[in-house]
């Protein structure tokens, strides 16, 4: 299936990482792939977001405007984005830091502590990749298994010691 | 099949470099091609190459003059500001015949101006990019895997031609992430005897210069130069037909535009419109023969762009009158959106639902 | 007996330089180190903006012309481009000091190992006789008819002190060639720099008091004296900075 996703939230939140990871399922699966960030001042704590897209055929533009997946982790992206979804989308949202107020029925909504899961759980800083479980469900965008090896690939030699908490997380979203 | 990796544009472009032999790479920061350096800075001392931070960008072409006239190959990269400055420093590469590449990944301007993607330096780089009766050699890459692809050609074509060759790209094409792969490359530099790597007592010295205080000389130094562009003309021009063959309303981007006005072609297809798309892969020299025989076949003709029109203008001349030629587009780092282009698709298209 | 011969370091083009001008003492100062360091063949020299513009067509050796003040960064990718060359520069102080301080400070604080020739004659002889970074204060140019009046124009530069501040500078010296002790000194100190230079020592600077009759309007013999009693009292000759022994690095 093809992917147009859009991840906002705040910067230092992993939305761009999260992003990545979704990127590489493409990749694994041989598709086509584009994962375009936003850039600029807001690198650190100001919003940020990215756009993927993974299709069979050549991805024309690479920017997410009206997301089929719209994956948002602070209120500032919710209030942006919520209004852009295509209808019949999917909105994955961190109910520990944004309260849905949205009265489109047209659209999807998961609402998931995210933030609150991952502290709760010795998991901080991976509510980005509770999200991304949560989403995995909702949509089915991939396998758990593709999902797992691209993760795999998103996090360097180095930082293998990360890999089981992040492959933690990602089944804590999926599970909830 | 080589391997396939996941690599932001500016970082692309960087390792494709490397690949083609150049190992001599000077720079200054400035957003959004700041990665390009980045890279460079990390590879380049492990294999024997140049990383420098120049102090300016002025610096940083002059070091890309030095190492060119020593045979070379040299590489600098800037966004828009930045190649302001170098401006000189190309001016005089031109004039000295040498081969470099540069980089521009656009951004707002002028000014300061912005650092979301442009494509507002168009007029600059194909047409006055320094002082001077000069041409370079211009790529205006829409993929990842297309800056990969022209770098390589872009090396060869201007040691071919001893230019420089300038890739303009932009800012969402320099972040954006794609699957590339580097073709197994070996890359052949151009014989350079004109280079000054001493004399070693063997032959006389050798000079690189731009200087002509003889009206007649430097008149037949450029009219040798431009008899070169005319080759450069015939043979080098570069550009991508999408639908175009049974289309009633064709559409000319280039670069990252390209790829919004290829989804806003389909969509447009979709809805019945036969539209196309002629994209420029070389700017200079611009594929006049594709868009007068496209103007030759249809009413309109609409250019989208990342500027206030500035490839419009050639779109213009080379239609020559044949066909009405529109304008749209954003300027200041705004990306036109396929919708946007669809509705201009739609008012020129006339008649169709 | 010793007899006089020119340099094989030059080429046999006549120089263009006005009668009385220094420069011409300098070049063959330069070539004649070049041949008798036995460098000739590896040696790429950078040619300025200014008087010295055609210095190409005079120097035997492979010669690169800059763009105006860019030469140190243009002599910084020669030399990072093929380390084994001796790449040299030859500028003027509106060259150096003014349009490519940048350059030339960035150079020598990188501790670039190569060698700048640097001609201070305190005006811009090439354009015809404007004020210099290196003009002194009073001096009449055709941009301080008045004099150089610090309150409007600033202060000169003195180069050789500032860049021997720099950690990167191996040798900065300043000479001159107003008599034949001076030039027997000053032959002295640009062969030291070169030798540094193969020695991969770091940045080497040679500064040149130099005469400018032309543009200074002076008899060439007067304008010598006039370097003597105006330009040394302000630009101490001397050695700067001397880390041959060890290099900077």
């Amino acid at each position: 299936m093809s992917v147009h996703m859009l991840i906002a939230g705040f910067g230092g939140q992993g939305v761009l990482f999260a992003g990545k990871i979704v990127a590489y399922t493409g990749m694994i699966e041989e598709k086509q792939v584009s994962w375009l960030p936003s850039y600029g001042p807001e690198m650190r704590g100001g919003t940020a977001n990215c756009s993927v897209c993974i299709d069979d055929k050549p991805i024309g533009c690479p920017i997410v405007l009206n997301p089929k997946t719209l994956i948002v982790m602070n209120r500032p992206s919710y209030d942006k984005f919520i209004n852009e979804v295509q209808p019949g989308g999917t909105v994955v949202l961190d109910s520990t830091l944004i309260e849905a107020d949205s009265t489109r029925d047209d659209i999807t909504v998961c609402a998931i502590p995210a933030t609150q899961m991952a502290n709760d759980n010795g998991l901080h800083g991976l509510a980005n990749i509770i999200m991304l479980g949560q989403t995995l469900k909702a949509t089915g965008f991939c396998s758990m298994d593709v999902l797992k090896e691209a993760m795999k690939r998103c996090i360097p030699a180095r930082k293998q010691h990360l890999l089981e908490p992040n492959l933690r997380a990602l089944q804590m979203g999926y599970d909830y | 099949m080589a391997e396939k990796y996941l690599m932001k544009g500016n970082e692309a472009i960087a390792e494709a470099a490397i690949r083609n032999g150049c190992i001599h790479f000077f720079g200054y920061p400035i957003t959004p091609q700041t990665e390009v350096s980045a890279y460079m800075s990390k590879v380049l001392p492990k294999i024997g190459g140049t990383f420098l931070q120049a102090e300016s960008e002025i610096a940083a072409i002059n070091m890309v003059l030095g190492a060119a006239s020593c045979g070379v190959r040299a590489m600098t990269s800037s966004s828009s500001p930045g190649i302001s400055l170098k401006s000189e420093g190309v001016s005089y590469i031109a004039g000295s015949d040498l081969p470099c590449v540069i980089l521009n990944v656009m951004r707002g301007g002028p000014g300061l101006g912005g650092i979301q993607p442009s494509q507002a330096d168009y007029w600059q780089a194909t047409k006055a990019l320094g002082h001077g009766d000069f041409q370079l050699l211009v790529f205006a890459p829409a993929t990842v895997q297309e800056i990969v692809n022209l770098i390589g050609t872009a090396f060869d074509l201007a040691e071919k031609y001893r230019m420089p060759a300038l890739i303009l790209a932009d800012g969402m094409l320099g972040q954006m992430m794609e699957p590339v792969e580097f073709p197994e490359i070996t890359p052949k530099p151009a014989e350079k005897p004109y280079a000054t790597t001493g004399t070693q007592g063997k032959r006389k010295p050798n000079i690189i210069n731009s200087l002509y205080l003889q009206p007649d000389e430097l008149e037949r130094t450029v009219r040798e130069r431009f008899a070169r562009y005319d080759i450069i003309k015939q043979n080098e021009v570069r550009c991508e037909e999408y639908l175009t063959d049974d289309a009633e309303i064709i559409l000319v981007a280039y670069g990252a535009t390209a790829r919004v006005v290829r989804s806003a072609v389909e969509d447009a297809r979709a809805c019945g419109i036969k539209a196309g798309l002629i994209r420029p892969i070389t700017l200079w020299p611009f594929p006049e023969e594709a868009i007068r025989n496209a103007a030759a076949r249809v009413d309109h003709m609409i250019t989208v762009e990342m500027s206030m029109g500035q490839m419009v203008d050639d779109v213009r001349l080379y239609a020559n009158g044949q066909c009405d030629v529109h304008f749209f587009g954003h300027t200041g780092g705004i990306v036109p959106t396929p919708a946007e282009v669809l509705d201009q698709i739609k008012k020129y298209a006339g008649g169709a639902e | 007996m010793a007899s006089f011969h020119k340099t094989n370091g030059l080429t046999d083009a006549v120089f263009h330089y006005c009668p009385g001008c220094t420069h011409g003492i300098v070049h063959r100062l330069v070539a004649e180190c070049l041949e008798e360091l036995g460098i000739l063949g590896k040696t790429v020299g950078i040619a300025p903006v200014g008087c010295a513009v055609m210095a190409y067509d005079y120097f035997n050796c492979d010669m690169i012309e800059a763009p105006h003040g860019r030469a140190p960064a243009v002599a910084t990718g020669a030399k990072r481009a093929n380390p084994d060359n001796i790449v040299f520069t030859y500028q003027g102080d509106g060259d150096l000091a003014a349009i490519g301080t940048a350059e030339t400070v960035h150079a020598a604080t990188r501790g670039e190992n190569i060698t700048i020739i640097f001609i201070n004659n305190a005006i811009y002889g090439m354009t015809g006789g404007q004020m210099a970074p290196t003009t002194l204060p009073g001096q009449v140019t055709q941009t301080t008819p008045y004099g150089r009046d610090v309150t409007r124009a600033g202060y000169p530069i003195r180069m050789c002190e500032m860049l021997s501040t720099l950690d990167g500078v191996a040798y900065a010296e300043r000479v001159t060639v107003t008599d034949v002790p001076n030039v027997r000194n000053a032959k002295k100190a640009i062969k030291k720099a070169f030798t540094a230079q193969i020695e991969k020592k770091g940045f080497s600077i040679v500064e040149v008091l130099s005469s400018c009759p032309t543009n200074w309007g002076l008899e060439p013999v007067e304008a010598l004296k006039w370097l003597k009693e105006n330009m040394i009292p302000y630009y101490p000759l001397g050695c700067y900075k001397d880390a041959t022994e060890k290099g900077v690095f």
